[in-house]
């Protein structure tokens, strides 16, 4: 089967990909000093929502103060504008390729709502994972490893390292 | 112009939004237009039908640390003055074992969830939004994990230095590995029955 440019199923050659991808992260650091990364701009929008509800416990949590309350402005913050730009480039892409369409994907063995419910479950433990980590695949495994930082490497290992594991114990889930 | 520019002054730092936003747009455009945004194509990785996950990251890893420490040499770009992501051995380890437990069951990561929503997959806004559960869970129970948290310190160390090698040798070594690494990818995927998806 041929693949039109225009059919959805085109992507770029994984190389060029990878080399576009690093460019960012490259153009990131000269620019801001910083890698890319996604989940920083969930975790300040989850303090500043407490933040706004109720401040005081913000103030009184040895977690959410670090980020909220006080004269921090979390939802100022150079990853919620980044995270803004993710979803601009992708749709942009998305346009280019032709792959807008709302629509949940799944492997047809299973249900839409199987899909959704351990895509749920999939988003919980990530959250929660990348609190503890400092960061997610692209903020502390990706970056972490552009300016050779040891925990981004670690981080980078045990996120394979136990999703080739995981994805075996589940894979009625995908194939 | 002596990098990062933020920092040294050279742009004003009311540019960093703006530049965020624009680097943004790049980290999505990549992300997608490499197929980050179908959750099967990234999980082919863990099959053996699709390597795209193991191709774009290692090339943009090694592409970035190559090319930081060239700007370095050539004095374009203090590293001193970059983010290096700390190391906390027992939560980096901890964490990223909930994070791979995670990706195998959602089949996203939080970058490339945003990815998918950028085009519209349903599968990757609840993803992203199970992520807030996840950090809100985290944030109220912080107390019970403070000490894991903080446990096995050891600031922001350079993985050359854990072998006692300096960095340009490290990098050799890793674009190395990555090739091999690519090859490896090439002769599984010939092996492996295609998924269509």
């Amino acid at each position: 089967m041929k693949k039109s440019k225009y059919d959805g199923s085109f992507y770029l050659n994984p190389y060029l990909g990878g080399v576009i991808l690093g460019t960012v992260l490259l153009l990131s650091f000269y620019i801001s000093g910083r890698g890319l990364g996604a989940s920083g701009a969930v975790k300040n929008t989850v303090a500043a929502t407490v933040n706004v509800v109720a401040p005081q416990h913000v103030e009184q949590s040895a977690y959410y103060c670090q980020f909220a309350g006080g004269d921090k402005e979390p939802m100022s913050n150079w990853l919620i504008y980044e995270v803004l730009g993710v979803l601009a480039g992708a749709f942009i892409s998305g346009i280019i390729f032709n792959r807008l369409k709302l629509k949940v994907e799944h492997s047809p063995k299973i249900t839409s709502r199987r899909r959704l419910i351990f895509a749920l479950g999939g988003g919980v433990l990530f959250g929660f994972g990348t609190q503890l980590a400092r960061g997610c695949t692209s903020g502390a495994a990706l970056s972490g490893m552009a300016v050779l930082s040891f925990g981004g490497y670690i981080t980078m290992i045990a996120i394979f390292g136990t999703a080739f594991i995981a994805a075996w114990v589940l894979r009625k889930n995908w194939i | 112009m002596i990098g990062p520019i933020i920092s040294s002054g050279i742009v004003s730092p009311a540019w960093d939004n703006i530049f965020a936003v624009i680097l943004g747009m790049g980290f999505g455009f990549a992300l997608e237009s490499s197929g980050f945004s179908s959750s099967r194509k990234i999980i082919g990785t863990f099959f053996g039908y699709d390597f795209v996950v193991v191709k774009v990251f290692f090339t943009a890893a090694i592409v970035a640390s190559v090319g930081l420490l060239y700007l370095s040499y050539f004095g374009l770009v203090d590293y001193s003055q970059l983010y290096i992501q700390p190391t906390f051995l027992t939560s980096a380890i901890v964490g990223g074992i909930i994070m791979g437990i995670g990706f195998a069951m959602g089949g996203f990561c939080p970058g490339t969830s945003l990815a998918a929503i950028g085009v519209g997959r349903m599968d990757g806004l609840v993803f992203f939004g199970g992520m807030f559960i996840g950090v809100f869970a985290f944030s109220e129970s912080f107390s019970l994990f403070e000490n894991m948290f903080y446990s096995g310190s050891q600031g922001p160390k350079m993985i050359n230095d854990v072998f006692g090698i300096s960095p340009e040798l490290f990098t050799f070594f890793l674009v190395l590995a990555a090739v091999g690494m690519f090859f490896g990818a090439a002769w599984v995927q010939k092996k492996v029955k295609k998924v269509e998806y």
